[in-house]
């Protein structure tokens, strides 16, 4: 194995010491606390009455445009890091071409605020 | 094949040797909370658990253990059971990368901080599967508000490490905090510091950014089914993605293990540094709960999206341009 | 067995298995589920082949971002139920999958790139390899990339933004701006007097 992926060796095991441990923790309140469940214990919470109806419902599609929004700043990130690395192997140029890129977003940017779609109300 | 056992159980080793602390820290963490919160309304906070109330943590911990696991008979078990797993898992899991001290480190990669941006951006993951397979209102309002607002201030704090990387020149935790020995970046990185800190305050869901869980709007938000283990994994989730979060602001900007400049003499060991510099971050974090009154949703999204964006992106922009013209970047291989 | 090789076996074993129960599983909500285990696993791969940058890019974008989003669709428009059977779709699928079977044999016949490529002297990063070819060698590809990011975010701004009349905004500029002397009067009437309304 090289060394590369012997520093990746340590991760590996850390997601599945901690997620053991978590696994451990959950099954240890069950064998060792009382279990008695009953229907109203198990009845989802609603201030006081019976849940009507199936709780997942339609929402405002304003999450999605958040998320939406999300994924493609989250993508310019992702062409920064790189970017932000490099700069100095790739002088002006480089430095040039993510200028227009980030201009192109920009301009991105500013529709979106002049269409109000980053308000909240 | 000898020599592959040998290794895992000698990385295992080392990594229970980050948990266990870790875990101690969470509890300890969790009772620095409720003194400090006690002093600054003139309280006295635990004092009846053992001296000074330092048995405290374990007493909570015992009794959440003895509490009864309800699943709701409409929830869907397996993904109920799993969330609050995969929030620990993931808070704990962040841990491999941070050195805590020169060449202290569990696993020393080349790309640590996106990393540590990746396991950031997963935390959402545990929040929503617990709001969805809850089948109930108040949980599901509660992760989506909660969902939108963590990937909000995400592309804030994206921006900011991508500041702090163009002045290091290296993805590689270690090189950040190497590349502090001149000037710790919180000098002329003031601004992002700032940004930074308030983003992570919302990352993690704490005050004055908490509402999702606004008790008086939406219950204990995504938390509301939940009880026991089962719950207290979600509360030693957010503590140590706390103290993730502070330990990720002394990388970046406190200079991590560097003692402070004028006390090389007293010559204390890299991580006694680390470990008081994100104290300093966390009781930050306290001051800000018992101080702040809580944001109104569209405020905080408002802040998010129309302040910390733009601010950060600019930043960016003049940093990298400030280094361009003064030909000031760091020096590629 | 070498303990890359073990990996690898493992991810893709668990890459290829969630990837059926994607396609196959009753609930929508779960499909995601296993279409984030497989993009985890994907990022593995990655990682295996020592393109470390693009399997963080993997769990940044597609784990933390796109999979979030697909998430938020499902979950709150969820009924349960994808309309059609499997056996009408199956035409479709099959064509799409012929097509992608014809691009990677056309690739394994061609040579693509062609092995494990040479380590670049010195120890640099790929990453840093990455930032020095993007932004020179491929800028107008770049760009395009940046177009294509501008024409995404216009179209989901076109499509899924609803300007809401009638609701009242707060302007924190005016509200910070505010002063003692626009809000507050002062008055100290005689006794009986009373204050007037417009009085000043």
């Amino acid at each position: 194995m090289n060394a590369f992926l012997a520093d990746y060796l340590p991760i590996a095991l850390f997601f599945v010491v901690a997620g053991a441990l978590g696994g451990a923790m959950a099954v240890a309140a069950w064998l060792v606390a009382p279990q008695r469940p009953d229907p109203e214990k198990l009845s989802a919470y609603e201030c006081g009455f019976a849940p009507f109806d199936d709780a997942r419902g339609r929402f405002d599609v304003r999450f999605y445009l958040v998320a939406i929004l999300f994924i493609i700043f989250d993508l310019e990130i992702a062409f920064l890091f790189p970017w932000a690395i490099a700069l100095g192997d790739i002088g002006l140029y480089g430095f040039g071409s993510m200028m227009v890129f980030l201009a192109l977003l920009t301009v991105g940017f500013v529709y979106e605020w002049r269409k109000g779609a980053l308000e909240w109300e | 094949m000898l020599d592959a056992v040998l290794t895992v159980l000698q990385v295992t080793a080392l990594i229970l040797l980050v948990v266990v602390p870790l875990l101690l820290c969470v509890a300890y963490l969790t009772l620095a909370e409720r003194k400090i919160l006690a002093a600054a309304h003139r309280r006295r906070g635990p004092n009846v658990v053992g001296p000074f109330g330092l048995l405290q943590p374990f007493a909570d911990g015992l009794k959440m253990l003895a509490k009864e696991t309800v699943i709701p008979s409409r929830a869907n078990r397996v993904v109920f059971v799993l969330a609050p797993v995969v929030t620990f898992t993931l808070s704990l899991a962040a841990w491999a990368v941070i050195p805590v001290s020169e060449r202290v480190v569990l696993a020393d990669i080349n790309v640590g901080v996106l990393y540590l941006f990746a396991i950031s951006s997963l935390a959402v993951y545990g929040i929503i599967m617990a709001g969805w397979a809850s089948n109930s209102k108040y949980p599901f309002l509660g992760a989506l508000r909660s969902a939108a607002q963590m990937v909000s201030y995400e592309v804030s704090i994206g921006f900011v490490i991508v500041t702090v990387v163009l002045c290091a020149g290296s993805l590689n935790l270690t090189e950040i905090v190497r590349a502090q020995e001149k000037i710790w970046y919180v000098v002329p990185l003031l601004p992002m510091a700032v940004v930074f800190f308030i983003s992570s305050l919302a990352e993690t869901n704490r005050a004055p950014f908490d509402l999702p869980e606004d008790e008086a709007a939406l219950v204990a938000g995504y938390a509301t089914e939940y009880s026991s283990m089962l719950f207290t994994m979600f509360f030693l989730g957010e503590y140590a993605s706390m103290i993730l979060m502070s330990a990720m602001g002394t990388i970046l900007f406190l200079g991590g293990w560097l003692p402070l400049p004028g006390t090389a003499a007293l010559a204390l060991p890299g991580f006694v540094w680390f470990a008081l510099k994100t104290a300093f971050l966390l009781f930050l974090f306290l001051w800000v709960r018992a101080t702040l009154p809580r944001y109104r949703y569209d405020q905080l999204m408002r802040i998010g999206w129309k302040v910390f964006l733009p601010l950060s992106l600019a930043w960016v922009v003049l940093t990298a341009g400030a280094l361009v013209a003064f030909d000031a970047l760091p020096g590629g291989k | 067995m070498a303990a890359p090789d073990l990996f690898f076996w493992l991810c893709s074993a668990v890459l290829m298995l969630s990837s059926v129960f994607v396609v196959s599983a009753r609930s929508l909500v779960h499909a995601v589920f296993f279409l984030i285990l497989a993009f985890l696993n994907a990022a593995g791969l990655f990682i295996l082949l020592g393109a470390e940058f693009l399997g963080m890019m993997m769990l940044i974008v597609y784990v933390g971002a796109v999979a979030v989003l697909f998430l938020f669709v499902v979950m709150t428009l969820d009924t349960g139920r994808p309309g059609g059977s499997l056996r009408a779709r199956l035409p479709a699928a099959l064509a799409a999958g012929a097509i992608l079977l014809l691009e990677l044999a056309f690739v394994a016949v061609a040579g693509g790139p062609g092995g494990s490529p040479e380590p670049l002297p010195g120890g640099v990063s790929n990453t840093r390899a990455l930032g020095r070819l993007i932004y020179t060698d491929y800028a107008a590809l770049f760009e395009l990339a940046g177009a294509i990011l501008l024409v995404a975010m216009i179209g989901a701004i076109v499509l899924a933004h609803r300007y809401r009349p009638g609701v009242r905004r707060q302007n924190p500029v005016r509200q910070f701006g505010r002063r003692q002397g626009e809000s507050i009067r002062l008055e100290d009437p005689a006794v009986g007097a009373g204050v007037s309304e417009q009085g000043r």
